[in-house]
């Protein structure tokens, strides 16, 4: 594929929103396995939230 | 299902539990035809192959403005309705809409040095950009280093609204600027008339985007509310120690 | 004595006391003026042409400094507490404060404007319109600056905080503020159209500046 004399900006672009979106994944998910590594260790802890105990 | 619905978190991360890989599919599909669209796409007459980062920044530029259009909406929800999830959405969009203005304005820097021969411009869609993005930053700064989850998210959300009206302000004001710094020419990305085979590609990015946005969003908030799950179980924790 | 004098004169008073800070505005605006040619250099027809843009500048920092105390010394003590419970309604009261605020620290700041320009060889005829733009420009930063220092002190950050919020909604005024005062100096492009742009931009910020403000304390310190 020819990407013309300015093939260097357009691939720039490219990697750069791809860095951009992979770091926003990457943040979202490892974010979301840390609240549930939390989250489980404190269930299991038998630590409940307000509205779950019902007794 | 109907909004009251969703109002309730349990409800809603199952909701998103089941509804997210399906979006991540989803998401993936469209880019795959997209990126492949837009790569076997025709040459510009003009910019050349240049204009395939029309296929970023263009989506990138709708989506920061949207993420900032959602952030209004979420903060008229948790001032004025106080829709329990309403501040979670607002406060889930702001790093998504942050990242896309970010990667607008760059991927307009480096359309701009071939095409125009300079990496910045202060013209009048560059410059409201940045603006945006400093807003964002602001909101940004509220929204994520406030102690209570809460009082963050509503001064957060009286700021959006606040740049929400203000925005048209700065576009107009930047536009008006630039036409008395620049009288000489009116630089146009991509036409204001896009051939339509570039035009396709073009649609099928922004939907592929788009869908990115949305699945990333669920998953924030997602997040959001686990956090504030742990943090109150925590409280709660702390409270039965001390008893 | 009406409420609205009484607080105003309050506030004034308050303002013009030695740890008030009224004057600290002027003197900082003096000193970021002095600065500019330090770093610009001493070409006085460069100074000249970029001279309104400098003391905009200028005005818009000096402003934004001194708005840090608006809310903050009543928080602190209480006073707050007692306007946002008292019978006046709180966008009233918030605009008050912002009336004295402005009294107290941008009017001195349009008065010193000419002698500033004077330093950076602003034609003697510019002076007066160039102090007009920052007479009629000033209330909009301060009370969109009112928004961004109720933000602020519900949340307890500090002055850094506050310039990132209110900077980029000052910016159309800057834009029309500096358009308006090179029009009268320099320009072919007539003075009406950004000085009256200038002049909506105030009094639209004087009506919605207090009430986001007055929401801004209520759902922030609630």
């Amino acid at each position: 594929m020819n990407l013309g004399p300015h093939a260097e900006f357009i691939v720039a672009a490219y990697a750069v929103t791809a860095f951009v979106v992979a770091a926003l994944i990457a943040w979202v998910a490892l974010d979301y396995s840390a609240q549930r590594r939390v989250l489980d260790d404190l269930e299991e802890r038998g630590v409940t939230r307000r509205s779950q105990r019902k007794e | 299902m109907p909004v009251t619905d969703l109002a309730n978190p349990t409800r809603f991360l199952t909701l998103v539990n089941r509804v997210l890989p399906w979006l991540v599919a989803a998401t993936c599909v469209l880019f795959a035809i997209g990126l492949i669209r837009a790569m076997s796409a025709p040459d510009d007459y003009q910019q050349g192959a240049t204009v395939k980062i029309m296929y970023l920044h263009v989506p990138a530029a709708w989506l920061g403005m949207f993420g900032w259009g959602l952030m209004s909406i979420a903060a008229l929800g948790t001032l004025v309705w106080r829709h329990p999830l309403a501040d979670v959405a607002g406060k889930a969009a702001a790093p998504i809409g942050a990242a896309f203005t970010f990667i607008c304005l760059v991927t307009g820097s480096l359309w701009g040095r071939p095409t125009w021969g300079t990496y910045w411009v202060w013209d009048a869609r560059l410059t409201s950009m940045l603006v945006l993005l400093l807003l964002y930053l602001g909101v940004l700064a509220l929204y994520w280093t406030a102690e209570e989850p809460g009082r963050g998210a509503r001064a957060a959300a009286i700021l959006s609204l606040v740049g929400a009206v203000n925005l048209p302000i700065i576009k107009f004001s930047v536009d008006w600027w630039n036409t008395l710094h620049q009288p000489a020419s009116v630089f146009r990305m991509g036409g204001s008339t896009i051939a339509p085979a570039l035009l396709t590609p073009l649609l099928i990015m922004a939907l592929a985007f788009t869908l990115l946005f949305v699945t990333l969003h669920l998953a924030i908030m997602r997040n959001e509310i686990l956090r504030r799950r742990v943090r109150s179980m925590r409280l709660v924790q702390a409270q039965e120690l001390h008893a | 004595m009406s409420a609205f004098t009484a607080l105003l004169i309050r506030d004034m008073r308050l303002a013009v006391r030695v740890g008030g800070g009224a004057l600290m505005g002027a003197l900082f605006f003096l000193i970021v003026v002095a600065m500019m040619p330090f770093a610009i250099g001493p070409d006085l027809a460069q100074l000249a042409r970029i001279g309104p843009a400098i003391l905009w500048l200028g005005a818009l920092l000096a402003s934004l400094l001194a708005l840090d105390r608006l809310f903050a010394t009543d928080h602190d003590d209480g006073s707050l507490d007692l306007l946002m419970m008292g019978p006046i309604p709180l966008e009233f009261s918030v605009a008050t404060k912002a009336i004295a605020h402005w009294f107290t620290t941008c009017l001195p700041l349009v008065v010193i404007a000419p002698v500033l320009g004077l330093m950076l060889n602003v034609e003697l005829h510019a002076m007066g319109w160039l102090a007009l733009t920052l007479l009629a420009g000033t209330p909009a930063l301060t009370f969109i600056g009112l928004v961004g220092a109720a933000l602020s002190v519900a949340l307890r950050r500090g002055g850094l905080l506050l310039a990132v919020l209110v900077l980029p909604l000052t910016v159309p005024v800057l834009i029309f503020g500096v358009a308006a005062a090179n029009a009268a100096i320099v320009g072919p492009a007539p003075f009406g159209p950004p000085f009256t742009i200038l002049c909506a931009l105030s009094l639209a910020s004087l009506v919605l500046g207090p009430i986001a403000a007055a929401a801004a304390l209520r759902h922030g310190l609630e």
